[in-house]
């Protein structure tokens, strides 16, 4: 049964088997391909993307879960802009670079929920993503500047993607 | 063995993606390489069209566009070290190029760029004098035409940022190209000549910029392996056979998979090179589809003599094989060893062993293959085309240059991808269902699949004399060896045989001992078993475990600050003095950097309880490339639970020259968190012949909460550029076994090391 919802700001409908994982309806059938597969069982976060605003593992969410929901991806993201991809460039993050749009929409869900993270909550929340380079000390760099960068107004996050 | 992998122009070679290149690279064919000139723009992916059109193009390393934008062709796969920026750099340097102008582009396999192997931490040691001497010889030749454009002298004039300037006149390289005539070709030798400039007149190299494949890896933009595909492409997923050799499909049935939507069929793979045995593959019209389809699929195979090969076993039979005096290679065997045990006062012999540990690079392997006009395209990242491309030729039945690999940047190398073996099964599927198959493994699958970092045994001795002097040394490691497996060519001589180089790097170190015995043994049940890989260090990694641990336990029993005891045999005399061009200063250099990470540390000074520092320090990979490195852990153990808490790394490196610092620094960090991962979080065992961890559910790998603070610092250098990207990882896990004994005095000889490992030895200690 044919599912819609909204991807990047782009309404969709999608016509393949209910259960289909929604990574492989974004990658495959929308052709974002910068949400990757790492585990496929949740634990690695490399397939993360924002479903009305939160971060989803999208190797575990069927697509009809997301039925006339506001889906968004790293490229949506970068449309729209985000301190986070200008100071992940800062802090030279990515090395393979495969789980690093994972863990933009990780931590761009973060800065919501805490506009103002501490270490700890940055390693607790981050913790969920895998970074097999072992990029960390970045990671956690450029979300404190980013985070910083907001506080102090001169940057927000243009994301709307709330349903 | 690095005669090899130096890469060499295979002069008259087909090119297979270009050939409409071959007119403008007439030198080639004569060992010479062809400054060709022409005009107009085009794209950064179409390098065949902007060549036939007539950019700069003096070697094949690089060109230069009529509106001057300079693209570098990167022969190096890319996977996390951002080499393509480090090469370009050095091209750049030479050329006097306007780095804000600087392109990469990396390239398909093709005969041209040489041998190609993206591995061992060689790519800026082996590519700087060539890549240097590729940029001086634009340069050369700009100069040339700059200064006819001026109406001087070429003596007259100087190259910087993309101009040539004479006085107070320039002109730009983009304009001399688009003006056109440049015409001139170098032969081999001639580019050997090619003088480069002293390190004192770098402006590019040594100095901070951005790597310009991040922008791509931040939006998503990046196309790694997985995201290839072509028109008409199917999936496919294999079912994976009982063992990794030996076993055989007897029969498949289908009929539960029938009605999923989009199943196609599930085939055999047909394999006549041997590198798939027992494989089925399902293909379906989505990658769901063939997911769904492997659960319902039925496969029975009469599978290998492996099935029932426990951990315990390859370690077992690894004792077995040290115990037996005529297993093995010697490597090293020098002074009267035998006679100084006989002669020993005292004798110290230890054990150390280490778990697999899987590669669990995040992009699981995959790849796209497809037939198209009777040429095969293998779309993947991949480390070692070279090594490869002959396999695929085998089990494709075609001649090698009928196969062209596209290249794509890769979800996480190290080393998992110098082993191709991924491309074959998707070549073999495509080849029997006639179409474009796109072979995607789950995580699980990849992790079955891997081509893990073997189980090791090692046993050290040192003899003392009465005065409590090392008077010889026995190394004794066993492991399964990957390139007995797949590349034998690069085995090296050993005193007695061929031994596999990479699986016992680390043991030939700099300390002055007058007996030191080496012995490399490769643990036949472990290659039977699995196909051991190459793994970030590969032996360097278990090798220097031991080495670094036992040079701990030698100095605690002399009775000596662990540094000073290194220090003292740190000496730069005879086979440790080092020699021009790569090991300069020898074991000075490692001295050097033990007694920086000394102070960097605060070494000696006070700290809480249960808290302590510990060190260790290698060469890093070969001794032909020495990268020198030191490490101090800190790291509190908590003697309830046992668990070791790494507070503190810091790491000093001498690799000559450092190219790029930033990307230095990066490699250096992940380099260093590998080293910390494997010793105390990673770790899988073997039950009945595959892996028991498959996927994040067990497999643990380090996460950001237990990342601590690294303190780092490079030497300042300008001897010849080595490597970075493993060396860091040889140190830390031996640093941190040292730092928890010198804590709470318990010494752990196995790794990973496990808190209950912790809490029974302190027991134990208790109760004594």
């Amino acid at each position: 049964m044919p599912t819609e919802f909204k991807i990047n700001a782009r309404p969709v409908t999608v016509d393949v088997p209910d259960d289909t994982p929604l990574l492989w309806v974004i990658r495959d059938d929308l052709g974002y391909t910068g949400t990757k597969f790492g585990c496929g069982i949740g634990l690695c976060g490399a397939c993360t993307v924002h479903v009305n605003g939160r971060a989803t593992r999208s190797c575990i969410t069927p697509v009809k879960d997301v039925a006339n929901s506001v889906v968004t991806t790293i490229e949506g993201l970068a449309e729209k802009g985000h301190p986070l991809l200008e100071t992940w460039v800062e802090a030279q993050t990515p090395q393979c670079g495969y789980c690093q749009p994972g863990q933009i929409m990780q931590a761009a869900a973060m800065l919501r929920d805490f506009p103002a993270p501490t270490d700890e909550q940055i390693n607790q929340v981050m913790s969920g993503n895998l970074c097999r380079c072992m990029a960390y000390v970045r990671i956690r760099e450029a979300i404190r500047m980013a985070a910083r960068r907001m506080q102090a107004g001169s940057a927000r996050p243009q994301e709307a993607d709330h349903a | 063995m690095l005669k090899y992998l130096t890469g060499k122009n295979s002069a008259g070679a087909d090119e297979l993606a270009s050939p409409g290149r071959r007119g403008f690279i007439v030198g080639m064919a004569g060992a010479a390489l062809t400054l060709a000139f022409a005009r107009s723009p085009l794209s950064l992916a179409n390098p065949d069209k902007a060549v036939a059109e007539g950019a700069f193009d003096p070697t094949v390393w690089y060109w230069i566009e009529p509106d001057g934008r300079v693209v570098v062709n990167i022969a190096k796969a890319e996977m996390g070290q951002h080499i393509g920026t480090a090469l370009a750099r050095i091209v750049a340097d030479e050329l006097e190029a306007d780095w804000d102008q600087v392109e990469l582009r990396y390239v398909d396999s093709d005969p041209k760029w040489g041998y190609m192997v993206t591995g061992g931490s060689w790519s800026v040691w082996q590519s700087f004098d060539q890549l240097s001497r590729a940029g001086a010889a634009g340069r050369s030749v700009l100069i040339e035409a700059g200064a006819k454009e001026l109406g001087v002298k070429p003596e007259q004039c100087r190259a910087r940022a993309g101009r040539v300037i004479a006085g107070n006149r320039s002109i730009s390289y983009a304009d001399l190209v688009r003006g056109g005539g440049i015409s001139r070709s170098f032969t081999d030798e001639e580019l050997k000549q090619m003088p480069i400039k002293p390190p004192s007149e770098r402006r590019i190299i040594g100095g901070q910029t951005r790597a310009l494949d991040i922008p791509g890896k931040v939006d998503g933009s990046t196309l790694y392996g997985l995201d290839a595909r072509v028109d008409g492409m199917v999936y496919g997923r294999p079912i994976m056979p009982p063992t990794r050799y030996g076993s055989a499909v007897s029969s498949i049935d289908d009929s539960a998979a029938r009605e999923i939507p989009g199943y196609r069929q599930t085939i055999t793979l047909e394999d006549p090179s041997g590198t798939v045995p027992g494989w089925a593959m399902v293909i379906a019209d989505s990658f769901h589809a063939a997911n769904q389809a492997v659960e319902r699929v039925a496969v029975k195979w009469s599978p290998g003599k492996t099935t029932g090969v426990h951990e315990q076993a390859v370690l077992d039979h690894g004792r077995k094989l040290i115990d037996a005096a005529d297993q093995g290679v010697l490597v090293r065997d020098a002074g009267e060893v035998d006679q100084a045990f006989s002669d020993a006062a005292e004798i110290l012999e230890s054990e150390y062993i280490t778990h697999g540990v899987l590669h669990f690079q995040l992009e699981p392997v995959n790849a796209l293959a497809l037939e198209k006009d009777g040429r095969w395209e293998i779309h993947t990242g991949n480390q070692w085309q070279s090594l490869i491309i002959p396999v695929l030729a085998k089990a494709l039945q075609v001649p090698e240059d009928r196969i062209v690999m596209r290249t794509y940047l890769l979800g996480g190398g190290f080393g998992r991808r110098l082993n191709g073996d991924y491309a074959v099964p998707a070549a073999l599927a495509a080849k029997a269902v006639g179409r474009p198959v796109k072979m995607v493994l789950t995580r699980e699958d990849d992790a079955l699949f891997d081509s893990i970092r073997s189980p090791s045994v090692q046993k050290i001795r040192m003899a003392f004399d009465g005065d409590g002097k090392i008077t010889a040394m026995e190394h004794h490691a066993t492991a399964g060896w990957p390139t007995q497996v797949m590349a034998p060519g690069f085995m090296a001589d050993g005193i007695n045989g061929k031994y596999d180089p990479f699986s016992i790097q680390g043991a030939l170190h700099w300390y002055t001992m007058d007996g030191h015995r080496v012995r490399a043994i490769s643990n036949d049940l472990a290659n039977d078993t699995f196909r051991p890989g190459w793994l970030r260090s590969v032996g360097s990694g278990w090798v220097n475990w031991a080495l670094e641990s036992a040079m701990d336990e030698a100095a605690h029993k002399a009775g000596e600050d662990p540094i000073e005891f290194r220090l003292r045999r740190l000496k730069a005399q005879g086979i440790n003095a080092g020699s021009a061009p790569n090991s300069v200063g020898g074991a000075s250099r490692q001295a050097n950097v033990l007694r920086r990470v000394r102070e960097l540390s605060g070494w000696g000074g006070e700290l809480p309880a249960d808290t302590a520092l510990g060190v260790a320090t290698s060469y890093g990979q070969e001794r032909n490339m020495p990268t020198w490195t030191a490490c101090v852990a800190r790291v509190r153990v908590d003697r309830d639970s046992g668990r070791p808490t790494v507070e503190k790394l810091f790491v000093v490196t001498d690799a000559g020259t450092i190219v790029h610092p930033d990307g230095a620094r990066a490699q250096v960090e992940g380099a260093a968190l590998w080293g910390l991962s494997m010793a105390l979080h990673e770790g899988t065992t073997l039950r009945n012949g595959n892996v028991v961890d498959t996927n994040l559910n067990t497999y643990t790998p380090l996460r950001m909460r237990d990342v601590p603070d690294i303190d780092m610092e490079f030497v300042d250098s300008t001897e010849t550029a080595v490597g970075l990207g493993e060396p860091a990882t040889t140190v830390v896990g031996p640093a941190i076994a040292n730092a928890i004994f010198a804590a709470v005095g318990v010494r752990m000889r196995e790794i990973p090391i496990r808190p209950e490992a912790i809490r029974a030895e302190l027991q134990r200690n208790q109760k004594a």
